[in-house]
C-alpha cells in the first residue's frame, strides 16, 4: 500500500506520537487546571510544555497566546466569528478552503462584506490584486499559506507587509504548510496563525490551535465557546486571561501529548530536511505525470513554490474512476473530488469535476513516487 | 518548622510558567491546591519557602508574569 493522502490527514504517525498518547493516559490522566492533585498537575505541565513548543516552532514570543483548538477550522472560526461585525470588510483569496469560505459566507448574510483577490489559473496570487482591494476600511485579511488542492504557496509575507501599511491584521490558514515549510510569525508578519496538528505536523486528529501575536488586542476577538476553565471559578463571566478566555471545557489532553511528541519528531529532523525530500518528490511527480499524454496537472509546476500536493485529471476518465482503480488495483490511496475547496477548483479550472490529489510526505520514498506515476500511466492507458 | 509563602494565579498556564522559571532559578517550589482561606481564582498555587520571598518577587517581575497575589502562610 502507498499512502498518498497526507493532505487529508498524515499517515502513519511516528511511534513516539502514539507512545506519548498512551503514556499520557497511564501517567497524567488528570484534568489540567481543575484539581490540585498530582495527575492534574502532570497534565497541566504537559499542556504548558506543548504550548511552549508550539510557540517556539512558529516563533511566537508569548506562549500564553497559543490557544489550543480542535484544529484549524475551529481556530479560523474563532477569529472570523469573534472579530467581524456587520458592515466590516474582509479580504480573502480565490484559493481558500471551505474552512475559510463557509464561515465567511455565513457572516456575509449578517452584513459582512467579502472581497476576493482572484488568483491565476496556476493558483498564484499577484500581489497587485491585493493592493487594488485594500483600503483602511478593511478589518481583516485572511489567506491560506499553501493550497490543499494544488499545493501552491501564497506570498504571505508580502500580503502581511501591505496589510500592515493600512494597519490591517492578517490571519493565515497554515493547515497545509505547518510542518512542511518554515513558518516564522515574526519574520513573516503573521498576526494570527491557524494550524492543525494532524497533517504535516504528524500529530493526532483533534489537535491544533490559534496563535495570536502580541500586537493583537484580544478584547477585539470574542470567544466562540464559553464555559469552565478551572480559573476564576467564583465568577459566572468568562475570564479575560489568556489562554483561558478561548479554552473552555476540558482540553484534548491525550491529543496534545501526541502533538507535543510530533513536534519533537519534526524538530529532530528539521524543516529544511523535510522540505528537501518533499521538493524532490514533487518535482518527480509533476515531471512524471506531465509526461503522460492523457494527464493534466493543475496548479503551479514549480516545486519550490508548492508543498507536496499534486492534483491531476485523466482525459475521458472521471476522477472517482481513477481514484478507485488506484486504490483497488495498485493500493495507492488518494483523495478525489473537490477537497472541500470549490473556490480553489474554480480558480484552477477543475470545477465541478474536481481532481485526483496526490499528497506524499516524509514517510514516502522516491520508489513510491515512481510506482505512483507508473500506476497513473496504466490507468490512463486502460 | 518551615515557614511558607504562596503565590495565587488567575490561570493554570501562569502557574506552569512560573513553576518552570522558579525551578530554573533554583527555588524550591511545590504546587498545592489553593488554600481555601486565601480564596483564589485558580485551583493550583505555588508554595515556596518564605525566606525566598524577595528573590521570588524579583524573578516574577523580571519575567513579567501575570499573578494574583503573594501571601505568607500562617
Amino acid at each position: 500500500m502507498i499512502y498518498m493522502d497526507n493532505a487529508a490527514t498524515s499517515w502513519p504517525k511516528p511511534d513516539m506520537v502514539i507512545e506519548a498518547m498512551k503514556n499520557y493516559y497511564y501517567q497524567a490522566g488528570g484534568n489540567p487546571g481543575r484539581s490540585g492533585h498530582r495527575l492534574s498537575v502532570n497534565g497541566a505541565r504537559m499542556m504548558y510544555e506543548c504550548r511552549e513548543k508550539v510557540a517556539a516552532f512558529f516563533n511566537l514570543k508569548d506562549s500564553l497566546r497559543v490557544i489550543f483548538t480542535s484544529g484549524s477550522t475551529q481556530a479560523i472560526n474563532l477569529v472570523l466569528r469573534g472579530m467581524l461585525k456587520p458592515g466590516d470588510h474582509v479580504i480573502t483569496t480565490s484559493m481558500e478552503h471551505n474552512a475559510v469560505m463557509r464561515p465567511l459566507r455565513r457572516l456575509e448574510k449578517a452584513g459582512i462584506n467579502i472581497h476576493i483577490a482572484e488568483c491565476n489559473r496556476e493558483g498564484e496570487l499577484d500581489i497587485s490584486t491585493i493592493k487594488k482591494l485594500i483600503d483602511p476600511s478593511v478589518r481583516l485579511v485572511v489567506i491560506n499559506h499553501a493550497s490543499n488542492v494544488s499545493g501552491t504557496i501564497l506570498p504571505v509575507e508580502e500580503v502581511a507587509s501591505i496589510s500592515h501599511m493600512f494597519g490591517i491584521p492578517v490571519l493565515v490558514d497554515a493547515s497545509q504548510s505547518a510542518g512542511s515549510i518554515e513558518i516564522d510569525m515574526e519574520k513573516m508578519g503573521i498576526d494570527l496563525l491557524a494550524f492543525t496538528g494532524h497533517k504535516e505536523l504528524l500529530g493526532p486528529t483533534g489537535t491544533g490551535g490559534l496563535l495570536i501575536n502580541n500586537n493583537i488586542d484580544v478584547s477585539q476577538i470574542e470567544p466562540l465557546v464559553c464555559g469552565g476553565t478551572g480559573s476564576r471559578s467564583e465568577y459566572e463571566q468568562q475570564p479575560e486571561d489568556l489562554p483561558d478566555r478561548y479554552e473552555s471545557g476540558t482540553a484534548n489532553t491525550a491529543g496534545i501529548a501526541g502533538l507535543s511528541a510530533s513536534l519533537d519528531w519534526i524538530n529532530v529532523r528539521g524543516i529544511p530536511a523535510v522540505r528537501e525530500h518533499a521538493e524532490k518528490m514533487t518535482i518527480k511527480l509533476i515531471e512524471g505525470l506531465s509526461d503522460i499524454k492523457e494527464v493534466k496537472v493543475y496548479g503551479v509546476k514549480n516545486a519550490e513554490q508548492s508543498v507536496p500536493i499534486v492534483s491531476f485529471t485523466i482525459k475521458d476518465k472521471t476522477v472517482s474512476e481513477v481514484g478507485f482503480k488506484l486504490d483497488e488495483e495498485f493500493g495507492i490511496l488518494t483523495r478525489v473530488g473537490l477537497h472541500c475547496a470549490p473556490a480553489a477548483h474554480k480558480t484552477l479550472g477543475s470545477f465541478p469535476e474536481g481532481t485526483v490529489r496526490l499528497s506524499p510526505n516524509i514517510f514516502n520514498t522516491m520508489e513510491d513516487i515512481e510506482s505512483t506515476i507508473e500506476a497513473v500511466r496504466e490507468v490512463a492507458l486502460s | 518548622m518551615n515557614e511558607y509563602s504562596v503565590i495565587l494565579f488567575h490561570t493554570t498556564s501562569s502557574v506552569m510558567q512560573t513553576e518552570k522559571v522558579l525551578k530554573q532559578e533554583g527555588i524550591a517550589v511545590k504546587l498545592i491546591p489553593t488554600p481555601r482561606e486565601l480564596s483564589s481564582d485558580c485551583g493550583i498555587s505555588i508554595r515556596f519557602n518564605k525566606s525566598d520571598r524577595e528573590k521570588v518577587e524579583k524573578i516574577i517581575e523580571v519575567n513579567s508574569i501575570e499573578f494574583d497575589s503573594i501571601n505568607d502562610l500562617n
